[in-house]
Parts: structure tokens; sequence; C-alpha cells
């Protein structure tokens, strides 16, 4: 069994719902990323989204675009995101799931890549612009390294579609709540509800929900059928707002705290 | 099909185009290229949607375009024949129309209720924003902010027919950032919006379905030559950005082998100087906005800014069908500076009364002096595809006034 496996069955024995943080890789700089990582571990956040930059985010709203070109210009690549989450393995055991887009990780090449990642202390990738159809490389790769390929399902993508991505995934399946960009929302959108029950009850994998959860209520409603929320955007603002600033750190916990505390 | 030789008719079906195409996009945006994949399809069997864009292109573009024998520019290159194949007479002033009836039809027989497109020179805004008025479909045009200042004529047009036109203020603000924008807008309304996409590039249907709606300029120009000169060109020369005015007129000729074929990419300052468009000459493969092809990237994957003085040219990607031409050999790959270009752009100004657009004046230049080394017998011919009304404040720019 994965760490994954392990943190999703965790929950489902302890009756809770499971809380998924990400925050940019090297954002505000690699160091002070670390000490971000580790307060959303230690204030509860089961998973670790650990966002690796690229240049030409499309799938991305504002909030993460900036904190991409901040890391970019702090000199982010894949391999300081994997010393990163070497430095995050000293002290934590929490599973870490990188998030990035395929062509960094093409360019790093992909067969050190699993590897690499693996001796890192990576669990799993999630490659938004790589859908299933063109993922049968890097699946059985990661397969090989015992990683997690964690698929992502949408609102358009139809059910026969989501079974086939389930069956294909390993990890948990990463629903996307809205037709969109991530970033924070105001509301969780009402058809969402019935639409994640009926996910929920077609697949094997746990269901995590993201894009546009911003506060403990809208974690609360979306893992109403679900497994897990993940909090992006709404963690990058706290990081955009403080920066190298001493009391960022704990901000960020104060709020994963909150989410997490809804969650129970 | 039988093992190890290779398919005739490409892309495959998961859109390859041997390693390179596919779909490398937002799990979102899966469904609706497959709709998009399945509608296109079916409309290409209709005959009565043939019949209906085949008049359009006759009666609204003003096709067959002609084929021009360029008989002073052949003069005073003293080699080679040119024959220009003049895509600039198109309505609009370039090829661009010929894609954006045909997707522009596609589109209403979809039910879609708006268009967006990315537009890097404007040329590709201005033909969606004349589909869009023709038809009666709300438009949005996204356009770097940079390429919004040097196309300011092509930005007032699309006003002027009714189109919205988003500036774009990330990145290198040029015809990338325009992508990925409307990328962005597509992944938020993607069920009533149609993604016009202007260039043999992004994910797969968009390579097949651009080239396939431009190859109409390659079947003139054969069946146009064949009349002028007889027998087939020797070269046929285009200008290569995403490139799709190169495979709407190369796609005719791959079959021939005999006929050589040059893509001509914008070197810019020089190859040397890192401020350049050539893609295919010194990118690496990667993915870039849904396909795998060579992109300009670093050694960490980013992508890189183009540099080039023609906006239609200054994109870090490029067609994963030229990727397949290059690496087949079926084609080969060359670059023309920005100098070079202006060069071009004089020569056929000064002696056949052309004015090309930049991007053209790159093919130009590169055909020129290809038949400068060739042999008198032999031909070739040049993709113009557009005119250079909308380039007249960069060379205005440049040139200061008329020497």
């Amino acid at each position: 069994m994965t760490a994954i496996d392990a943190a999703f069955r965790r929950l489902r024995e302890t009756g809770e719902k499971g809380l998924v943080a990400y925050l940019t890789a090297g954002d505000p700089d690699p160091s002070t990323a670390a000490d971000y990582f580790r307060a959303a571990a230690d204030a509860g956040a089961d998973l670790l989204e650990v966002g690796v930059p690229f240049s030409d985010p499309t799938a991305d709203g504002p909030t993460i675009e900036a904190a991409s070109r901040r890391a970019l210009a702090a000199g982010m690549n894949v391999p300081k995101a994997l010393e990163l989450v070497q430095r995050i393995r000293k002290t934590h055991a929490t599973p870490v799931v990188l998030f990035g887009y395929y062509n960094p990780f093409l360019r790093y090449g992909l067969g050190n890549l699993w590897r690499d990642a693996r001796a890192a202390g990576v669990d799993g990738f999630l490659i938004v612009d790589l859908p299933f159809e063109e993922a049968g490389e890097a699946v059985r790769g990661m397969r090989a390294e015992g990683l997690s390929w964690i698929p992502l399902a949408a609102p358009t993508s139809g059910m026969e579609r989501i079974r086939a991505i389930d069956r294909a995934g390993s990890g948990f399946l990463y629903l996307i709540s809205v037709t969109g960009v991530t970033g924070v929302r105001e509301t969780f959108p009402p058809e969402m509800m019935a639409w994640s029950r009926k996910v929920k009850s077609a697949v094997e994998l746990p269901l995590a929900v993201g894009f546009g959860i911003s506060t403990p209520a809208m974690a609360r409603s979306a893992t109403r059928y679900a497994d897990a929320a993940v909090v992006g955007s709404a963690c990058v603002k706290i990081v955009e707002r403080h920066g190298r600033a001493s009391r960022g750190p704990a901000d960020l916990s104060r709020f994963v705290r909150s989410l997490k505390s809804a969650l129970r | 099909m039988p093992e190890g030789k290779p398919p005739r008719r490409l892309p495959d079906r998961s859109g390859h185009f041997g390693p390179f195409g596919g779909r490398y996009v937002a799990e979102t945006l899966m469904s609706a290229l497959i709709d998009l994949e399945k509608a296109y399809k079916a409309a290409a069997r209709d005959r009565s949607f043939r019949r209906e864009l085949e008049g359009l292109l006759r009666d609204y573009a003003g096709r067959p375009t002609p084929v021009y024998f360029a008989q002073r520019l052949s003069k005073k290159a003293g080699g080679a024949r040119i024959y220009i194949k003049r895509e600039d007479l198109s309505h609009t002033g370039s090829h661009k129309i010929n894609n954006t009836l045909g997707q522009g039809l596609l589109a209403r027989r979809m039910g879609k209720r708006r268009i967006i497109a990315e537009t890097g020179a404007g040329q590709h805004g201005v033909a969606t924003a004349t589909v869009c008025a023709m038809m009666g479909i709300p438009c949005e045009v996204y356009m770097g902010e940079d390429d919004v200042r040097r196309q300011a004529l092509n930005v007032f047009r699309m006003r002027l027919l009714g189109s919205g036109v988003t500036p774009v203020t990330s990145g290198s603000r040029t015809l990338k950032d325009a992508m990925n924008e409307a990328l962005r807008d597509w992944v938020t309304n993607v069920r009533t919006t149609y993604y016009l996409i202007g260039s043999t590039a992004g994910p797969h249907p968009y390579p097949a379905m651009v080239r396939d709606f431009q190859s109409v300029i390659g079947r003139e120009a054969i069946r146009q030559f064949r009349k002028a000169k007889g027998g087939m060109p020797s070269a046929v020369v285009a200008c290569v950005g995403g490139g799709s005015n190169a495979m709407g007129i190369f796609h005719s000729f791959i079959p021939h082998p005999k006929v050589r074929l040059f893509g001509v990419e914008a070197a810019g300052l020089g190859l040397s100087s890192g401020k350049h468009g050539a893609t295919l000459a010194r990118g690496k493969v990667g993915v870039l906005h849904g396909s795998k092809s060579y992109v300009l990237q670093d050694a960490d994957g980013q992508i890189l800014e183009a540099h080039s003085i023609s906006a239609g040219l200054d994109y870090p990607g490029v067609g994963p069908e030229h990727a397949w031409l290059k690496d087949s050999g079926r084609a080969k790959y060359v670059s023309v500076t920005d100098e070079q270009a202006l060069e071009g752009f004089d020569l056929l100004s000064r002696l056949e009364g052309i004015q090309p657009a930049l991007e053209s004046a790159h093919a130009v230049a590169y055909g020129y002096a290809l038949a400068r080394r060739m042999r008198r017998s032999e031909t070739v011919l040049i993709n113009l595809s557009g005119r250079g009304d909308k380039d007249m404040g960069i060379l205005m720019d440049r040139k200061g006034s008329v020497p």
C-alpha cells in the first residue's frame, strides 16, 4: 500500500474528510516555501501538493500564475522541486504529490524523473495537461517506481470517460469542480453536489474535489460526498501576502487548521 | 495496415504525426476536442457542408487566387523562374480566411453561440471577426499587448467588424500569450464557445483540420501551375510561424517527391542572437498549447520568448506536422532574418508592385535567394500568404522615410 492509499484509509477509518493543500514550490523562495509546506502539514493537511511552476500555465488563474512567476524568478525548476520535497521529508511523512505541466517533466527526462522523484520522497504526480490517452508511457514509468498517477476528471468528462480515467489512475481521483481555471471562488456551484455524488458512486478511487474552494464552509460542502477537498489559490494568497515575513507560515497554519476542523 | 509501413494519411486515429501532435490539454477540454473531431469528420463527409464552403470561398473570399509569374523578379534572380501564389488577394488580405470560413461554418453547425480566437499579426483575428460578422456570431479575439501596438491597424479593423479585442499583458505579450488566454477562456466557457484556432498548431484535431481547410491553396496551385508552366514546380517556399499557410500549400505536393518543399522560419536578429522564432531550427521536442512538437525552451522546459519583426512568425512553437515533415526529411526548414525579410519586401515591392506582409516577405527573401542558385530551367513557387498593408506602421518606423 502506498502512502497516499494509507492516508485515505486512515481518513475512512476515522470518518473524517481529507485536506489537500497546494502551494507553489519555490514561492517566494525554496527555503521559505519549505517552511510554508511544513506549517500546512503541522496544521493538519493530509496531503501536500507541491506545484512545479511553468511559464505558460493555461489551466491556472491569476493567483497561481503569479505564484509561478515568482517561483521561476527565484530559480525554481524540477531538480529544485525534488530537493524541496527531500527537505520536507526530513521532518514530515505527509504524502507529497508533484503538481505541474508536462513540458518541464518531459524536459527533465521521464526515465530519470520517476526514479529521482521516488528517491526524493514523492508519492505521486498530477500532470494537468496529460490526459489519460497520452499518459501511457508516464503511467507505466510511475507504476514501476511505485508512484501514483493521479488523474483528473472534469464536469465535462462524462461518466463513461470518468470510469475509464478511474481505472487508469491510482492514489485518488481529482475532481475539478467547475469548468474554468484555478482560483478562489465565492460559492460552490450547487449542481456540483449532485454530480460529485454520482461520480463517487461510480468510481473506485478516493475522490478529492478542487478548484475554487476557499473557505471552511466550502470545503465542508465540497466533501459531502467526496473524500477530500483541495485548497490551492486560497493558500497561495497567504504566501503572496506575507512572502518571507516570519508570521507567514503561522498565518497559513491558522487557515489550514480552520479548513481541517470543518472536515472533521 | 501492414506493420512498418508508414500510414498514408496523417495524423493517425489518435491525432499523431509520428511522435508529434496528440492532445495535451486540461481534462476539461478533452470532451470538447472529441466532440469537435466528430463534428468535423461528419461535416467533411457532408456534401452540403462542402458545397456551402466552396461557394463561400469562391463568392465571398474570392477564390481561386491566381498564380502569377514574377518576370522581373525572376530576371533579377537570374536563375529559376519565380511564380507566386497570390493569397494576398484573398478577402481580408491573407490566406487566413480559408480556415475561418471552414471553422465558422462548423461552429454554426455545432450550435455554438460564441467564437473566440487568438491572433499574432491580426490577420487571423480579422479573418475570424469577418466571418463572425457575416454569420452573426459574437466574437472575442485575444491578442498580445505588443502585437496590439505593432498591428494597430488590424485591431481597429476587428473592432469595426464588431469583434471584441482583449489585449493580453502576460508573458511576452505576443501570440503565445494570446493563445494561453484564449485557452483559459475556452476552459471556462467550453460548453457554449467555439475556439477557432488559426494555425496548424494546438491539440488534435486542429492541426489536421486547419491544414485541410488551408489545403485548397496547394490544390489550386498544382492545377494553375500545370496550366501556366506545365508539370510541377521544382521547389515550393512558404513562411512558417505556426505553419498554416505552409501546410496549406505543401499538403498537395507531399506525394510528389521531386518537388522540394522549403519552410522559412523567422531568424529575427540572427539565430545566434537568441532573438528569433526559428522553432524547428533551434527548438527541442516538447509540449506547448496542446501538442507535441518542436518548442523554443530552456534547459528546465520553460518556454522561451520568440522574436521576429513579423508578429505572425513570433511564436516559440510550431505545428506538429511540420515537426514530422522535418524529421522525415520531406520538407527542409530554413530561416531568414528581419533584415533579409525587409529586403524581400523591397524586392517584391519595387520589381513587381506587390507589397507582401512581413511574414510572407520571409518566403520571398528565401525564394529569391534559392532561385538565384537554381538553373533557368527550374521553377520556384512562393506562397505569398498575405499583403503588407498592416505593416506600414512598422515599415515607417524602420525606414524613417523612403530613400
